[in-house]
């Protein structure tokens, strides 16, 4: 009916610019993607410029005053002290470590949920898995303190079971413990859809031709879900590497990462080039990883 | 399907390039968003009306419900706190959005000089805050917020740094720092993490090794700061967690993490009431502590109701509140009675009526400057804060 | 695929061990949200509700719910506007620096949120702008857009591209497509993004703290609570209320993005 009443009296302005963009691919992508990406590159990129670019500048102690005289005195202190080195290479293991617990404890549960499971089963799961995420993080790394302390929930379990007590409180393992927990999440999420869209048939293929279930496993589902688990770990990985707030709640003494230090300059002694400086490092290692996982596939498993 | 495999080094390298060129750009155009905004100007004669807003930092327990909410229905000023734990996070906030975002802050005073020389604070008239003419006379017009004469702030109260430790862990009552670097309580020995428990350590070493020459200990040549940071360093195995917040603390003493420790009575405080048993002490060798003044930003957006915050917390009352709350000094010297009426005995136990020996005998935090008089070069809070990152590293 | 028993029940076990330890904290939390001490301490002496008025009434902390709420809500209408559009412009087209959009919104997520915080911090302050709702807003759309982007982009790409050109051929115009055949279409994923966006933005601390300023959103005001170590079942019982109240929209949002079914049996 619209359509008879327009080639009746003419073609109102909205068709007829609609029809002009039909005839124009290039103008129509420009306008969708002009918003996008004049957020991005406006405010974002362009806020990442200044920051890195600041890593060459250096600050006056006394009134706290960004000085803009290019040097690289922020660079020749983190290479020179190895109090750095360490700091960064804590923070990159226990990332790894992370990444690896997580996608251990992450396989079995998706490949139930997503193919043994019933399927009401299934959908409590799937809500099961979201729910923290809907939780606060602070609280619940908070209430981690009150698991891992002396006189805390885990204690009180093993000494019931006869098992001692463990000192695990404020330590690496409290980080590892904690950091696991809170991006549990992340990592079922993409590795759950990779199992999903496996087809049985592969499976059933597999063990027809003799291989017993490990083997299926190892050689035919492991190699179709590691575009899922390289996704899910590049959210362990980045999320941890760039954390404070669970090192500050959980950490010991010797617990800093490289957030801590990166937090510390900016938020306390307000030296920015440094932070910025000491802010490469994760930068260069998410943008290997990052290299990596999209080998793997990982950006299509997003 | 897509093309992502095609040109593994484009999208990268792109990225890269873009983001260099677009730093430079804008930096080229720009200059230092500066922070000396208020010279000074006229003060206030009088307080006007409330703007029904004031946004504050404060230590963590400053600004608690008992003298806030009174305070509100007054004023009609409503108070919005931002706790800090260190007087290096109360700098950088102050400095933070072009210095407008907070009006007041209780900088104690290691802090407060930086905020001057920063021109992050302005001077106030303290002829309208009836109060301050019954301050001490130490805290009138002390040198950490009087310069030339201007008062950049009004002080409020002030306390010891303790020792805090476990009655039920820890033999008899430990009357010297040593027993926080002493091997017995390996792992459950826990310190602020703050740059400026160096002046801690130091202090220890001036009485411990009067060789080294420590005189103050917020003015330590390269050597001294050496020996200090060495301790600091030999200290760290023994040192379960260096803690930032005030909970932190509260945390590790109650469920058994820590049992001794360098603490403020805050957190005492809030241990006893919660029946863990506890005590904090001042040692023989002294100690470090803190006077805190609130001071106005120089860009503050809320000046009436933070001259109302201002006169409130003088009060004798409300100093009498804060004081038995967070377990400090009134600056006010009429607080003393009104501390004896809300707890009995409270007067004499935070030392509101203590002679100025007692005052003397802590050594208040103050920014370490490289200039420490004499001929002679000391080391300033940029090095303090680089080798306090070495030694928890 | 049949599995044997014994590889059921283990899988099952483990799951249920999995769901146990995702729970433990939630269920703490839950817990000693009617703790009677002020301390967090094991074990609870007894139960008690009276913090739950305290909260309640605890102006502060309705203050930071409703800025939270608000910055949610807008940052996950500019991440849905602003996704979507870069979703059918990759989609559709093929241009210069494609593959390169799918890596630079990821960014955000990908990199430190301190360095989104300190970036963006450094931007305002370098531009003299104040911090205060729209600088939080930024902060939360700039990674709140990848989300949507993907969702919709995985909806997109299993969508059949025939039915757009069908609408066409019927004489609707590119607007009357988009409301009456894309749309219907993409709806889920744009669910599914939303809701992911807003549970981001919500609970969003690390770029907040370097947005905000003088605010509190609601995660600055339990970090703030959390410092002070006195009043932590106020933050229990907020919690809990919260994660109450999401459980519909969690659920409803599960039954949406499951309707395409699943590969098994």
């Amino acid at each position: 009916m619209a359509a008879a009443l327009d080639a009746s009296e003419g073609l109102s302005l909205r068709r007829r610019a609609s029809g002009a963009l039909h005839r124009r691919p290039a103008a129509r992508a420009l306008l969708l993607l002009s918003p996008p990406a004049a957020w991005f590159v406006g405010l974002y990129l362009a806020a990442l410029g200044v920051l890195f670019v600041s890593a060459f500048w250096r600050v006056d102690g006394f009134t706290g005053e960004v000085v803009h005289s290019w040097t690289l005195d922020n660079f020749r202190t983190l290479l020179s002290e190895p109090t750095y080195r360490t700091i960064a290479l804590r923070t990159i293991g226990i990332a790894a470590a992370v990444t690896v617990t997580d996608a251990i404890l992450a396989l079995p549960f998706a490949y139930y949920a997503a193919r043994v499971a019933p399927r009401r089963l299934s959908r409590a799961l799937f809500v099961a898995v979201l729910l923290p995420l809907w939780t606060s993080y602070l609280v619940r790394v908070y209430a981690w303190r009150l698991i891992l302390a002396r006189d805390g929930i885990l204690n009180w379990g093993l000494d019931h079971v006869g098992l001692g007590s463990l000192n695990v409180a404020y330590s690496n393992i409290a980080m590892w413990i904690v950091f696991s927990y809170i991006w549990l999440p992340f990592m079922i999420m993409p590795v759950w859809a990779a199992i999903e869209r496996v087809p049985d048939s592969l499976l059933e293929a597999s063990a027809d031709m003799g291989a017993r279930g490990f083997t299926t496993f190892r050689r035919v589902l492991l190699p179709l879900v590691l575009p899922g688990l390289a996704a899910g770990s590049i959210f362990t990985f980045s999320l941890t590497l760039g954390d404070f707030i669970t090192p500050t709640l959980v950490g010991g003494a010797g617990s800093d990462f490289i957030g801590n230090v990166v937090y510390r300059s900016v938020g306390v002694a307000n030296d920015v080039p440094f932070a910025a400086a000491f802010a490469v490092v994760p930068v260069v290692v998410m943008g290997a990883y990052l290299l990596l996982a999209r080998r793997l596939g990982a950006f299509e498993a997003l | 399907m897509t093309t992502f495999l095609d040109k593994p080094s484009g999208p990268p390298a792109a990225i890269a390039i873009t983001l260099a060129v677009l730093g430079l750009l804008i930096s080229a155009c720009g200059g230092s968003s500066g922070g000396g905004g208020g010279k000074a100007s006229n003060l206030p004669t009088k307080i006007g009306r409330g703007e029904g807003q004031l946004n504050v930092i404060a230590w963590e327990g400053y600004t608690q419900p008992q003298w806030v909410k009174p305070f509100e229905r007054q004023t009609g000023c409503q108070v919005h706190s931002k706790y800090a734990g260190s007087s290096d996070e109360m700098v950088t906030l102050m400095r933070q959005g072009g210095g407008s975002q907070y009006d007041l802050v209780s900088a104690s005073g290691d802090a407060s000089l930086r905020l001057i020389r920063g021109g992050n604070v302005k001077p106030v008239n303290v002829s309208l805050i009836p109060g301050w003419r019954d301050f001490i006379p130490q805290l009138k017009s002390p040198a950490h917020n009087t310069v030339d004469g201007k008062h950049y702030g009004v002080s409020l109260q002030w306390g010891p740094n303790t020792l805090l430790y476990n009655t039920s862990k820890v033999g008899g009552s430990p009357s010297s720092w040593s027993v926080l670097y002493d091997p017995r309580y390996r792992g459950q020995i826990t310190v602020p993490d703050n740059p400026i428990q160096i002046a801690d350590a130091a202090l220890y070493l001036s009485k411990t090794q009067p060789s080294l020459g420590i005189k103050d200990p917020y003015e330590l040549t390269d050597k001294q700061l050496g020996a200090a940071v060495d301790l600091l360093k030999r200290q760290r195995p023994l040192i379960k967690k260096y803690w930032a917040l005030a909970s932190d603390e509260i945390d590790l003493f109650k469920n058994g993490d820590a049992v001794v420790g360098a603490s403020w009575p805050y957190q005492t405080i809030t241990l006893q009431g919660d029946k863990v048993p506890v005590k904090d002490l001042i040692p023989r060798e002294g100690a470090t502590g803190w006077a805190d003044t609130w001071m106005l930003s120089s860009r503050a957006r809320h000046p009436n109701c933070a001259y109302m915050w201002m006169r409130w917390v003088s009060t004798p009352k409300v100093q009498a509140q804060q004081a038995i709350s967070f377990g400090e000094t009134p600056a006010n010297t009429k607080a003393c009675s009104f501390m004896d009426r809300i707890q009995k005995g409270a007067c004499a136990k935070y030392h509101a009526n203590a002679p100025a020996t007692y005052f003397n005998s802590i050594r208040f935090w103050k920014t370490p400057v490289s200039d420490c008089g004499g001929g002679q070069t000391c080391t300033d809070y940029t090095e303090w804060q680089r080798r306090w990152t070495q030694v928890k590293g | 695929m049949v599995h044997g028993r014994g590889a059921r029940l283990a899988l099952a076990a483990w799951s249920a061990a999995i769901v146990a330890f995702l729970a433990l904290p939630i269920v703490l939390i839950a817990v000693y949200a009617f703790n009677p001490s002020n301390v967090q301490s094991w074990p609870l002496h007894g139960l008690s509700t009276k913090w739950f008025s305290s909260t309640f009434a605890n102006g502060e902390m309705r203050d930071a719910l409703w800025l939270s709420v608000r910055a949610a809500l807008i940052a996950t209408t500019i991440a849905l506007v602003l996704g979507s559009l870069a979703a059918f412009a990759v989609h559709r087209f093929r241009f210069f620096g494609r593959e390169t959009v799918s890596l630079v919104l990821v960014l955000p997520l990908a990199l430190p949120g301190i360095i989104t915080g300190m970036a963006l911090n450094s931007l305002f302050a370098f531009g003299g702008i104040d911090f205060s709702l729209v600088t939080i807003v930024v902060g939360h759309a700039t990674f709140c857009i990848v989300v949507v982007y993907n969702n919709v982009l995985a909806r997109l790409r299993r969508t059949e591209g025939s039915l757009v050109e069908a609408s066409m051929d019927l004489g609707a115009d590119g607007w009357t497509t988009f409301r009456l055949v894309t749309l219907p279409l993409i709806s889920t994923s744009l669910v599914a993004g939303g809701l992911l966006a807003f549970a981001l933005s919500f609970d969003e601390v690390i770029v907040t703290t370097f947005t905000a300023g003088a605010q509190n959103t609601l995660p600055l005001w339990i970090f703030g609570q959390i410092r002070l170590g006195q009043r932590l079942p106020q933050v229990n019982v907020v919690v809990l209320v919260v994660v109450a109240m999401t459980l519909v929209p969690v659920i409803l949002a599960q039954r949406l993005t499951r309707e395409t079914g699943v590969l098994r049996r």
